[in-house]
């Protein structure tokens, strides 16, 4: 099992899939450097993306990846809504209350996926799903290979904006001083909001490149963002990069565990690790002390 | 004659780059009243976090009643005796005055009711009677210092560590808060003292140590020290205590 | 002995009640309100009076279900041992987290997420292991003898329930009254605060948990047996902790009463839901997640709380209002 024509797909593919946990937990890794919260909600999210983007296609026959330019907006308003006028508000700045609102608006979005489409597996049938790109000594399919490229592109969008234009550094005031970016006149209710909806708007990326090649059920983003929490903790609390690497890293390991224990078993890896990190380094490989 | 209660003996901290704390040595004269004082910035609160168990010093060692106690847990320095307040006081703020006061004296009293009797005995020392049983949170500044104060006696300590326990305070605050400490004394309790109320620690200390920078720069009586041109220098910068002087001579 | 008088009461009350209700509908919806009610309790004592949210507590419900069952079916062990076994089971399993967590100091988001990965963890593995059933679970037989902790009337199970609650109510109420209780108390408001005090805050929060584990373990026992199937779904599914901590959040976090109260108003919206829009799944968690976000919002130490405001706030007004500044801030 360990020849290298099957170990090198193995990682390969792995690197493929961690891309887009990256993009996942890259969401999520911004809102915790900025609002100091695990963002419960985010997985519930992600599933309400996928039904998104699954609906974008079906009723408006919209492919996944013009998709995206509908929906990245799209949830970006509902993040900034949601962080606006539910969770800062009714958490009033206590970072335990946070915790539960995110977690009762993820129990809420969750259920009424629920209810209102039931707990059957979808899929949507795209031209380029199975197609693949030859790449001399192995194939790699192109919708994931697609994935692994835009994540690249998200985040240098992602760090473009946060070296570059105003918000970007008001974000980046709010997350390393907040008191002193509120005595500097930054509006922190808005920045709260506007980072809340960048990371809503990763989520909603990272559905369009996920759903030509995955299913979608209501219970899809719960499976995704426990990942995404092992990756955040594993690379570092508010860290972008540390959020790549471990995403990667992630990845891989889960493709190869795969290898060796199958499927589900292989997911356990991934908890083993996390709650390992979690005793031992919990600041991840990129972050600060908690 | 015996060690004192208190020895820090050339302890120095290092945060990454920054000495807070740098071959400080430093001790308490028993049953009084010793003042730690230093501009902003000193590592005056670093010191007193080493002394209390909440940080490791980098170097040095601390001596208690003539054991080293570097390194051990803030809960077991508290019942070994040594009881700090805290700059930004921190009262359980949910809970009322007396229900402070109770956690401090469960340490000595496991039943709750000698407990009780001697939290309340506390808080009459301390002045707060009458609001034992409001929120701590409603409090006003002078009444959540002397709570604060109220939490470390209720441990029963030979050593108080206080930290600016009269910031905040105004004049007559502070003219009522002083007999309180001094009477602490008369008790048999040690206390080190952080303060930056010049008139209290003149009235109050015995012995004064200046920090400034990591380093002891002074120490001696109250009046030795105030007059001590390293110290000028250290409060109002460099050339200040010849400009002083000068001054004078006119 | 008067603080426990409220509880005796209550206790009271509520025992009567199948001897005017004979509906099995009715009965069984207060069976599982009492056992939601139960694994809240557990919750409670770490969450509410510690202040340590966990977000995975159906690990110990789980464990405390699957012990009893497997126990019975594998090894044809007594019931009643099995039940005991599996509260046991549930103590050492919060002893374990607990002195794990706690001694890398975890707190806040790091501390419910790994609740959470504790609780993934314990349902994938069970999801798979062969002493479980694996995917197919496990089955209790049918053996409607007292021995077999099986009963013929629902209202023996109720009385059963009834009294694991009403113990559970007891020992929140000795915590309370406790110099541990003040002390878990004070490492929930500021943790640094009571260490500075002589609390050792690592032992008493895992006391907390070793207390909380045994509670919520407790209440999986029961459900095997009311149940007599358990699956790695039931077990350790994400409903489980939900429920846990949305009971005591809403009754109010803290109280003795909290859990009780909040599992009785939770399950009747539930019911409510289903009654207005029929079976769907889903429906009674969204009126759970929302009724959390609404409670967080407004009454945030739940309705226990939320009662206490207003009757301050009615006893206020009979303050006059002349009190001057000086004597209002005197202290």
């Amino acid at each position: 099992m360990l020849s290298p024509t099957i170990l090198i797909p193995a990682i390969l593919n792995g690197l493929l899939t961690g891309a887009v946990y990256a993009l996942v937990a890259l969401g999520l890794t911004l809102i915790y450097g900025v609002l100091h919260i695990i963002n419960f909600a985010h997985g519930a999210l992600l599933s309400a993306a996928l039904f998104a983007a699954f609906f974008a296609y079906r009723l408006l026959g919209l492919d996944p990846y013009l998709a995206v330019f509908l929906l990245a907006p799209l949830f970006f308003a509902l993040g900034y809504a949601l962080q606006r006028f539910i969770i800062g508000p009714a958490s009033r700045g206590d970072d335990r209350n946070m915790l539960l609102v995110t977690l009762g608006i993820a129990v809420v979005i969750e259920n009424a996926l629920l209810y209102a489409f039931r707990a059957d597996t979808r899929t949507i049938n795209v031209p380029y799903a199975f197609e693949t790109i030859n790449f001399g000594f192995t194939f790699l399919a192109v919708p994931r290979v697609v994935g692994f490229v835009a994540v690249f592109l998200v985040a240098l969008a992602l760090w473009l904006i946060m070296t570059f234009t105003d918000m970007g550094r008001a974000i980046r005031a709010v997350a390393k001083e907040k008191v002193g970016a509120e005595l500097v006149g930054i509006d922190v209710a808005h920045v709260y909001a506007m980072t809340f909806g960048l990371g809503s708007a990763c989520v909603a990326v990272a559905a369009c490149l996920l759903i030509p090649t995955y299913y979608v059920n209501p219970g899809v983003g719960n499976a995704f963002v426990l990942v995404a929490f092992t990756i955040v903790v594993l690379g570092g609390m508010g860290s972008v990069p540390g959020a790549l690497v471990g995403a990667l890293l992630i990845g891989v390991v889960e493709s190869i565990s795969g290898l060796f224990l199958g499927e589900s078993l292989g997911q356990i890896g991934i908890f083993v690790i996390f709650i390992f990190v979690l005793l031992v380094r919990p600041s991840g490989l990129f972050g600060a002390r908690p | 004659m015996a060690e004192p209660l208190l020895v820090v003996d050339r302890v120095t901290r290092r945060f990454g780059g920054l000495v807070a704390v740098n071959s400080a040595s430093l001790s308490a004269r028993d049953g009084r009243i010793t003042a730690l004082i230093g501009p902003n910035g000193a590592g005056k609160t670093t010191l007193f976090s080493i002394i209390s168990g909440f940080v490791a010093a980098s170097e040095g060692t601390v001596r208690y009643a003539g054991e080293n106690i570097s390194g051990e847990p803030p809960h077991r320095l508290a019942r070994r005796g040594i009881a700090r307040t805290f700059q930004i006081v921190q009262p359980f703020a949910g809970l009322s005055a007396r229900e402070n006061i109770l956690v401090g004296a469960h340490l000595h009293h496991r039943a709750r009711d000698a407990a009780l009797a001697a939290a309340e005995e506390v808080g009459r020392q301390v002045g707060l009677s009458d609001v034992l049983d409001r929120p701590a949170d409603t409090l006003t500044v002078a009444g959540r210092k002397r709570l604060e104060l109220a939490r470390a006696l209720a441990i029963s300590p030979k050593l108080l560590l206080l930290d600016e326990v009269l910031a905040g305070l105004n004049p007559s605050e502070i003219r009522d808060i002083v007999p309180l400490i001094r009477s602490l004394c008369g008790r048999g309790i040690t206390i080190m003292m952080i303060e930056h109320v010049m008139q209290a620690v003149m009235s109050l200390a015995e012995h004064v140590f200046v920090l400034a920078e990591g380093r002891v720069i002074a120490e001696g009586a109250p009046a030795q020290v105030a007059a001590d041109p390293a110290v000028i220098e250290a409060y109002l910068g460099h050339g200040a205590a010849a400009k002083l002087r000068a001054s004078h001579g006119h | 002995m008067k603080g426990f008088a409220p509880i005796a009461a209550v206790f009271g009350v509520l025992a009567a009640v199948p001897l005017v209700v004979h509906s099995n509908v009715t009965l069984n919806f207060l069976v599982v309100a009492l056992m939601i009610a139960l694994a809240g309790q557990g919750w409670n004592i770490l969450g509410g009076y510690g202040g340590q949210y966990s977000f995975g507590h159906a690990a110990f419900f789980g464990t405390g279900a699957y012990v009893t069952a497997i126990l019975q079916v594998r090894y044809g062990i007594n019931a009643w041992l099995a039940f005991g076994a599996g509260i046991a089971s549930g103590a050492a399993l919060g002893g374990i987290i607990g002195s794990l967590t706690f001694r890398s100091g975890l707190r806040g988001s790091y501390f419910a997420l790994v609740t959470l990965a504790f609780a993934e963890v314990l349902r994938i593995v069970a999801s798979v292991a062969p002493i479980t059933g694996a995917g197919v679970g496990t089955l209790i037989h049918l053996d409607l003898r007292a021995q077999a902790f099986q009963f013929q009337s629902r209202a023996l199970f109720y009385w059963v329930i009834l009294t694991l609650v009403g113990v559970s109510l007891v020992v929140a109420r000795l915590i309370e009254r406790s110099r541990f209780g003040a002390w878990l108390i004070a490492v929930r408001e500021n943790e640094d605060a009571a260490k500075a005090l002589g609390v050792d805050a690592r032992s008493v929060k895992t006391a907390a948990m070793v207390i909380s584990g045994a509670i919520t373990a407790a209440a999986g026992c029961f459900y095997a047996q009311y149940f007599l199937f358990v699956d790695s779904g039931i077990a350790y599914g994400t409903w489980m902790s939900i429920e846990a901590l949305l009971t005591p959040i809403i009754g109010g976090v803290g109280t003795v009463f909290g859990p009780l109260l909040g599992a009785l108003v939770v399950k009747s919206l539930g019911e409510g839901a289903k009654l207005v829009t029929g079976d769907v799944p889903g429906l009674d968690l969204i009126v759970y997640g929302a009724v959390l976000v609404l409670v967080i919002w407004f009454t945030p130490r739940g309705l226990i709380g939320g009662f206490a405001q207003v009757g301050k706030r009615l006893t206020r007004r009979a303050v006059p209002a002349t009190t001057s500044i000086r004597e209002a801030g005197h202290g």
